[in-house]
Order: C-alpha cells, then sequence, then structure tokens
C-alpha cells in the first residue's frame, strides 16, 4: 500500500509534465516501452489516470484499454495488486452520473463494465491461487491464510459498484447483477463463492435484493454443495426481516413480489437437497423464516403455520431431540409467535404449534409451557373458549401430570411450586361471562388437573374451587331464582362438580385444605337456598374434621372455621341447625387444652344469636353456653392451682365478661346486670387475691374493660340506663 | 407508589398463601407485619400482632378468629383485649373504617379482589395510613370497574386513650 502512495507522487509528477508541454499522450506510449511488465504497467495506470484528468480522450476508451492490458500480468498476486491499484485510481475517474467524466458517449453503462470487468478478471486470479497450494499441509495453511486476507481486494469491486450513482434498479438488475452472479457460479470456488455471495448481500441495498429475489435464489441452489447455503440464506432474510421492520411502506413491496413463496421454497430445496445437514442448521433456517415471515406478514398465519408444518415433517421419524442447541433453537422458533403476537390464544389456533412441540424432550417442553404461561400472565390474556382451553392443557401437559422421562425426585421443591403457582394461576385467566362456556372451561380444566397426582392437587384445585364458585355467585345473581333445570349451567350441577373436584384431596390428604374448601361451598350453597347441598357440605366438613384433623392447634382453628360458617347461614331448617350445633358446640369442648375449650365454647354462643335474624335470637341457649365457658374457665383455674401451685391468669374471666357484654347489649333478657356485676366482682377478687398470677395481659384487658363499662354508662339513653346498675 | 423505598411498613392480615407473595411484599419494604390467615400455607405467622407507630399502637389480626365475623362488636372486644388504638382486621373481602369508643377498626378489603363467601362483588382494595403525631389519615384506595378511586378518612387520638 505504500508503493501506492509513492505511485501517487509519480502521478502528480507526470501532471507536472503534462504542463511543461510534454503531451500526455506521448506519455502513454513512452511508458509502454518499459522493459518488465509489471512496473510498465502500474507506469501505464498511472499516466492513464492524469491521462482521464486531462480529458484529452474519452474515459472510456482508456479505461477499457487498461483493464485489457492488465490481462499481461496472470500472476495472481501481483496481479490482483494490480487491477487493485487499477481500481483505486480509477475510481474517482468512473463516467458516473454527473461526474465531470460523463457526456460524449461515455456512459454509465461503460463505468458499469469497466469495474465488471475488472471484478471478472480479479475473480478468475483469486480462484487461481486455490488451485496453486498444493504444498504439503502447513505451507498449505499459509497460502488459504493468504488467500483469504486478499479477499477484500476482489470484494472492493462490488463495493465500487454499489457506489456508482448511476446504477439503479433496472441497471442492477440486467447487467450488473448478472455478470456478478454468472462470475460467481462459473468460478467454482466454494470460498470465493461464499464470500462473494455474502458480499453481494451486504453491500447492495435491500430493495435490489427484493426485487431480483428469484435470481439471487436461484444462484444460490447453483453453488457448490459445500458451500453453507442457509447461512447466506439467513443473512439475506435477516436483512429483508430488518428493512421490512424499518418502515410499513415497505410491506407491500414484500407481497408484489411474492417473497414468502420464493424464499420458502428456496428453503425446503436447500433443506432437501442438504439431507445430512444436521437439525439444528435446518431448525436455525426455519427461525430466521419464522422471524421474517412474523415482521412482513404478521397477519397471514397460515405463512406460520407452514414454517411450523416444515419443521415437523424435518422432525418426524427422528427421536427426541438430544442436541442443546437445536433444542435452543425450537424454542426461538416456538417463542417468537408468542412474543409478536402477545396474545397466545393466536398461537392456539395454529395447528402444528402443539405438534413441533411433542419432538422437544420433557424438560424442554416444561420450560415452553411455562414461557406460554407467562406470556399469559404478562399480557392479562384471558382465554374465551373450552376449545382453546383444551389445547392450551395440551401444550403445558407437562406441567400438569407426569411425563415419561423425568423422574419424581429429578425435580427441586421450589422449581416445582413455582411451576404449580403458575398452573394456579393460570387456572383464574381461563374465564368468560356466558355461563355455559364457562361451565365447559371448567370442566376442561376439571378433567386435566385431575390426572395431577398428590403433589400437584393442592396447588390446582383451590384455584378451580374459586372459579367454580365465582360462577355460582354469577348464576345466582343472574336470576332471582334458579331458571328451569334444562339449562346445563346450574348452581346444582356446580356444586356436583365442587364435590368431586374437592373429594379428589383426600387422596393427596390434605384434609384441613379440603375442609375450608368444603364449608366455602356450603356456605355458597345456603346463598343459592339449597339447604340440603348445604347440609352435605357440612357433614363433609365434619367427617374431615373427626377423621382427619389430628394436630390440635389446627383442630382449633378449624372448629373457629366451622363456628363462624354456621353462624352466618340461615338457610338450616330447625331440625338440621340444632344437630349442627349441636356438634359443633360438643367439639368445642373436646379441644385438648382447656384455654381453647373456654374460646370455642364461648364463640358457640353466637350460634344462637344471629343479629339480622329475628329467628334465631335464642337468649336461654346463648346464656348455657357462657355460663359453660365459665365452668370450663373455673376447671382451668383449678387445674393451674393443682398442677403450679397458683391459679392461673384471668384472662378467660375478663373474655368472658366482655362476652356477657356483647349480649347484654344486644338486649338478651338472659343476660342480666346481676350477672354481670358478679363477673366483675369474681374478677376483682381473682385479681387481688395472691394465689392468682399475675398477668399484664389480662390485667389490661379488664382496665380497658372498665372505662367500656363507664364510657357506655355515660352516654346515657337507652344505653345509659342498661348500664346504670352495673359497679365497677 | 408501589415501589421500593417508599412505604415504612406493610401490615398485613394474612391469606397471602404462598412465599411468592410474601418475598414481593418484602421487596416493597422489608418491614412487613403480617398475621396468619387460614389459607396461609406458612404455619408460622402469629394468630395476632401487635406494634407501635409514632403514637399510635395498632393491632394486626386476620379475623376469622373473631366471631361473628365481621362484628364491630367483637372486633371490638378484640381492640380492648390487645389494648391498640387502631385494629386492623382482614377476612370479609370488605373495605370498612368505624370509629367508635375505644378507638378505630380498619379493614383494608382485599388487595386482589379475591371471591368471598361473605361479601358478593369484592372490589380490589388497600389502605394507607399517614400517621403524623396523634393524627392518622386513612387512605382507601379501590378497584371499581377499572377506575381507581381513593377516599380519605381523618382520624385524631384523644390523648386519655393512650395507653395504660
Amino acid at each position: 500500500m505504500r508503493a501506492f502512495d509513492e505511485l501517487r507522487g509519480l502521478e502528480m509528477f507526470f501532471k507536472d509534465e503534462g504542463r511543461h508541454g510534454v503531451s500526455i499522450v506521448d506519455l502513454y506510449e513512452l511508458v509502454q516501452h518499459a522493459g518488465n511488465i509489471l512496473p510498465r504497467l502500474y507506469l501505464l495506470c498511472t499516466v492513464g489516470s492524469v491521462y482521464i484528468k486531462s480529458k484529452e480522450a474519452p474515459a472510456k476508451d482508456i479505461l477499457k484499454d487498461l483493464v485489457e492490458m492488465c490481462r499481461g500480468v496472470q500472476h495472481p498476486i501481483r496481479g490482483l495488486f494490480l487491477r487493485s491499484y487499477l481500481s483505486q485510481v480509477s475510481r474517482d475517474k468512473l463516467p458516473d452520473i454527473g461526474s465531470e467524466y460523463e457526456g460524449g458517449g461515455d456512459t454509465v453503462m461503460d463505468a458499469v463494465e469497466f469495474v465488471l470487468q475488472n471484478f471478472t478478471e480479479m475473480n478468475k486470479l483469486w480462484v487461481r491461487m486455490q488451485h496453486q497450494s498444493q504444498g504439503p499441509g502447513r505451507i498449505r495453511e499459509k497460502q488459504e491464510k493468504e488467500r483469504s486476507e486478499l479477499r477484500d481486494l476482489v470484494g472492493k469491486n462490488l463495493h465500487v459498484l454499489s457506489q456508482i450513482e448511476g446504477v439503479d434498479l433496472e441497471i442492477y438488475k440486467e447487467t450488473v447483477l448478472p455478470g456478478v452472479l454468472e462470475q460467481v457460479v462459473n468460478c467454482k470456488d466454494d470460498l470465493a463463492q461464499y464470500y462473494l455471495m455474502e458480499c453481494l448481500i451486504q453491500v447492495f441495498p435491500d430493495v435490489y435484493h427484493l426485487q431480483t429475489l428469484e435470481a439471487l435464489l436461484g444462484s444460490c441452489s447453483q453453488l457448490q454443495p459445500t458451500v453453507d447455503v442457509k447461512m447466506l440464506l439467513s443473512q439475506l432474510m435477516d436483512r429483508l426481516s430488518n428493512y421490512a421492520a424499518s418502515s410499513p411502506d415497505v410491506l407491500p413491496e414484500f407481497l408484489q413480489v411474492e417473497a414468502f413463496a420464493k424464499l420458502s421454497s428456496a428453503i425446503w430445496k436447500v433443506i432437501d437437497a442438504h439431507a445430512e445437514m444436521p437439525v439444528v442448521g435446518a431448525i436455525s433456517l426455519y427461525v430466521s423464516l419464522l422471524t421474517f415471515t412474523l415482521r412482513v406478514h404478521p397477519d397471514r398465519l397460515d405463512y406460520v403455520d407452514q414454517v411450523l408444518g416444515a419443521c415437523v415433517k424435518k422432525l418426524s421419524g427422528k427421536p427426541k431431540l438430544e442436541d442443546r442447541r437445536a433444542t435452543k433453537q425450537i424454542v426461538a422458533l416456538l417463542s417468537a409467535p408468542i412474543e409478536k403476537y402477545n396474545d397466545v390464544v393466536r398461537a392456539l389456533t395454529l395447528p402444528n404449534y402443539p405438534r413441533v412441540m411433542e419432538y422437544l424432550d420433557s424438560s424442554t417442553n416444561k420450560q415452553m409451557a411455562l414461557v406460554i404461561i407467562q406470556s399469559i400472565m404478562k399480557n392479562n390474556t384471558c382465554i374465551k373458549e373450552a376449545d382453546k382451553v383444551e389445547v392450551l392443557f395440551e401444550l403445558i401437559e407437562g406441567l400438569v401430570k407426569d411425563v415419561e422421562g423425568i423422574a419424581e425426585d429429578e425435580l427441586d421443591e421450589e422449581d416445582f411450586n413455582e411451576e404449580q403457582n403458575s398452573v394456579a394461576r393460570l387456572i383464574h385467566m381461563l374465564y368468560n361471562d356466558d355461563p355455559e362456556e364457562m361451565l365447559k372451561i371448567i370442566c376442561a380444566v376439571q378433567k386435566h388437573i385431575m390426572d395431577g397426582g398428590p403433589n400437584r392437587l393442592p396447588f390446582t384445585v383451590p384455584s378451580l374451587v374459586f372459579s367454580a364458585l365465582r360462577l355460582v355467585r354469577q348464576l345466582q345473581s343472574q336470576d332471582g331464582e334458579v331458571v328451569g333445570e334444562e339449562l346445563p349451567a346450574t348452581p346444582r350441577k356446580l356444586f356436583q362438580l365442587l364435590s368431586q373436584i374437592i373429594e379428589a384431596l383426600s387422596s393427596v390428604p390434605s384434609p384441613e385444605l379440603a375442609l375450608r374448601l368444603y364449608l366455602q361451598c356450603a356456605e355458597a350453597a345456603g346463598d343459592c337456598d339449597l339447604e340440603p347441598v348445604a347440609y352435605e357440605f357440612f357433614t363433609q366438613a365434619f367427617v374431615l374434621y373427626e377423621e382427619e384433623v389430628a394436630d390440635s392447634k389446627a383442630q382449633v382453628t378449624a372448629i373457629h372455621l366451622i363456628i363462624g360458617s354456621l353462624q352466618r347461614m340461615t338457610v338450616f331448617g330447625v331440625e338440621n341447625r340444632d344437630t349442627l350445633t349441636h356438634k359443633a358446640t360438643g367439639y368445642s369442648a373436646k379441644l385438648l387444652k382447656k384455654h381453647d375449650q373456654c374460646r370455642a365454647v364461648y364463640a358457640c354462643s353466637h350460634l344462637f344469636w344471629v343479629d339480622n335474624h329475628e329467628g334465631i335470637k335464642d337468649g336461654e341457649r346463648v346464656l348455657l353456653c357462657l355460663k359453660r365457658a365459665l365452668r370450663i374457665a373455673n376447671a382451668a383455674q383449678q387445674m393451674a392451682s393443682v398442677t403450679r401451685g397458683s391459679a392461673g391468669p384471668v384472662t378467660l374471666f375478663v373474655e368472658i365478661l366482655n362476652k356477657y357484654l356483647y349480649f347484654f347489649e344486644k338486649g338478651n333478657p338472659q343476660v342480666t346486670s346481676s350477672a354481670i356485676q358478679s363477673l366483675v366482682e369474681l374478677i376483682k377478687n381473682e385479681m387481688q387475691s395472691d394465689s392468682t398470677t399475675q398477668d399484664p395481659a389480662s390485667d389490661t384487658f379488664f382496665v380497658s374493660t372498665v372505662p367500656y363499662i363507664q364510657y357506655q354508662k355515660e352516654k346515657g339513653g337507652m344505653m345509659g340506663e342498661k348500664y346504670e346498675p352495673i359497679k365497677v | 407508589m408501589l415501589v421500593p423505598g417508599k412505604i415504612q411498613h406493610i401490615i398485613c392480615t394474612g391469606n397471602l398463601c404462598i412465599k411468592e407473595v410474601h418475598d414481593y411484599l418484602k421487596t416493597l419494604c422489608p418491614d412487613l407485619h403480617i398475621t396468619r390467615g387460614e389459607y396461609d400455607e406458612e404455619t408460622r405467622y402469629p394468630e395476632t400482632k401487635t406494634l407501635t407507630i409514632g403514637q399510635f399502637k395498632l393491632g394486626l389480626c386476620h379475623g376469622h378468629q373473631v366471631i361473628p365475623w365481621g362484628d364491630l362488636d367483637s372486633l371490638a372486644m378484640l381492640q380492648r383485649q390487645l389494648d391498640v388504638d387502631i385494629l386492623v382486621t382482614g377476612h370479609t373481602h370488605q373495605f370498612t373504617a368505624y370509629k367508635h369508643e375505644g378507638g378505630v377498626v380498619i379493614n383494608p378489603g382485599s388487595a386482589t379482589g379475591a371471591y368471598s363467601s361473605i361479601t358478593y362483588d369484592v372490589n380490589p382494595s388497600f389502605v394507607l395510613m399517614d400517621i403524623d403525631g396523634l393524627r392518622v389519615v386513612v387512605y382507601v384506595y379501590e378497584l371499581i370497574d377499572g377506575e381507581v378511586k381513593v377516599d380519605k378518612i381523618d382520624f385524631k387520638k384523644t390523648t386519655t386513650t393512650t395507653a395504660h
């Protein structure tokens, strides 16, 4: 390159000579007498450059002359450098449009022809280097290396061609491209072919490629079998994809040239021709084509499906994929439509989508399933049709039940929990306002999750149960009464389903969760006025309590839930209610710890007094409960003094006192002010007695209760009168 | 608002159900107080909790333990028992805020709008409390028909009801 710089100096000299009267033409003749060919030609090019500048002869003639003369040097390396010099020196002297050298018969075509010819000759020289590298191993390598370093010299010509302003689409299509492609195909050298095609794709604008797609793709199929055609195709598609993404105005062009059809058929051909190509190569081609399709034809779901179908075909007959890279590509292939559309439902309509997923190994399948669920959650997609729900569950099958290939203990517990929580969340996204469709959805989900096995049910069942209860609520508020049993979606039918679904938890076993769900259903059935159904649910809850809930702490919570639910329900007739309250109070009294017994029993007092319901205000039974609670509290005190030498804290008494006050205020005639007075005295005595354990909590409680009583007295009116007799 | 660093304390009545939600709340604010709801898988949450913020004593309880559910007088009893100025409770999935003789009872409702046997048509809601000296302003945020509605309630504490 430094030599070139020197030659520039020489050029300047020649120019000066011109001014000194020596004619350029003469100089031109003169240098041709130089002794050795190489210097001769360098001199010729240099003079030629000055000649063109002087405009004493048309540029095209000189250029033609030069390019022909350079044929004299057939040595590859020397020839390449010579022609490279020629190219460099002539660059600004081409008769391009708007250049000073245009006109008088000199046109762009001449410029194009000159460059093309130079390019052709340079390529031939370069290819010849390949055949010349005959030496043993290391020398061969060195030669190969040299060769690849020189390739830029050849490629530069293409660059020059692209820079010529006058080269528009027409000229490109008619002259430039055919010329280049002819040379590329005919040279039959894989290195050259790959490099030049790549150059071609990179250097010329995308819009040209679009219009000459057939020619390009045609040549691709004619290349040497060892050329990595799929890489070229990928590059081409990526460029076109980016072009499509750059502005929506260009999209019609794509349609006009039927880009998809041409590209896809070229790709099928390539893949068929190279049957031994590893799967990962074919799939990466599909990925490029899919990206292209999604950018250019986002609404053509049939195109997307075609690509997926081709993938299925390629994979069919082969065992599940083991190759990591191939799997990664397939995940990319499947994720692309989801990301593009942000609407999983679309992906669900592609018939080939689930088929592709089948070829993934189990853990990648699950990974893909999670991707799908995440997309749904992120975009708040609501899946509204039962048949789409079916397809969805097919896709996420790996998460929903055990599939072969994964042993249970391989799963990390945290990961498993995350997975199942995702599925549980997903169930809430399956929703339709129309009750009939919603019922179908619920049935579909039930069918799939029931096979989940004991590890999955505790996650998935609650979601489904609450989904169903929501539907019950909706049906309840839609008509005042259940309209006709012919409609499949009725609360009764739903409660049957619910019963089955919760029943499945017994296989886990998960009694506490099942108990809670039964109580929810009981309350819901009560709201629907279905007394026998509600009773049945309560029975199930009690059975679980009796037989399965053994832990004492769990029992306390469970009994409070039972009491709380029962307290609110007004659907039961007297007999049923009696049975249930009797059971509840019975179990309350049988809790292990005295304190828990006491609290549960006074909670039961509320079962007999429902504020807004005149039918359930049984003052006597309320008092009975409270007295029973008192007895238990007394017993607790005695036990404490026996076992620990001092009576326990008075907390329970204060709590019971507060309950007395509650019912007193509500107007329970059985709860008299004198009863309250005696209780107050009792507490005071206990607190002052030496044998009582000091307990700041119960002290505080009593001390809060006293001002409360004061406050009520001071209220005046009815309340004040009531409280009047109570002295603290 | 729900970005880390803006909230000083989170008070949660329970039924977060899974650890993930607990962890998420912790990222908003490390000072997380929570009591046990009947569907929480974490069994070590306490049944009740008390804490002091500024001049106020707060009590926290899910509420399924207080029968009848949602009954103000029974909740007042719990408030006396815990000896707190403000009782925060839940379970009904319905926002309420009451002032009565002993103090204030606040139910922030359900943050997710989850189904409840007690309340029909649950709207997602939560509460922001601004405690300043003897005054607390309660902002309630409710999502009704796709729109966020904000309401505000003022409570002032009289010094006679301070702790014994």
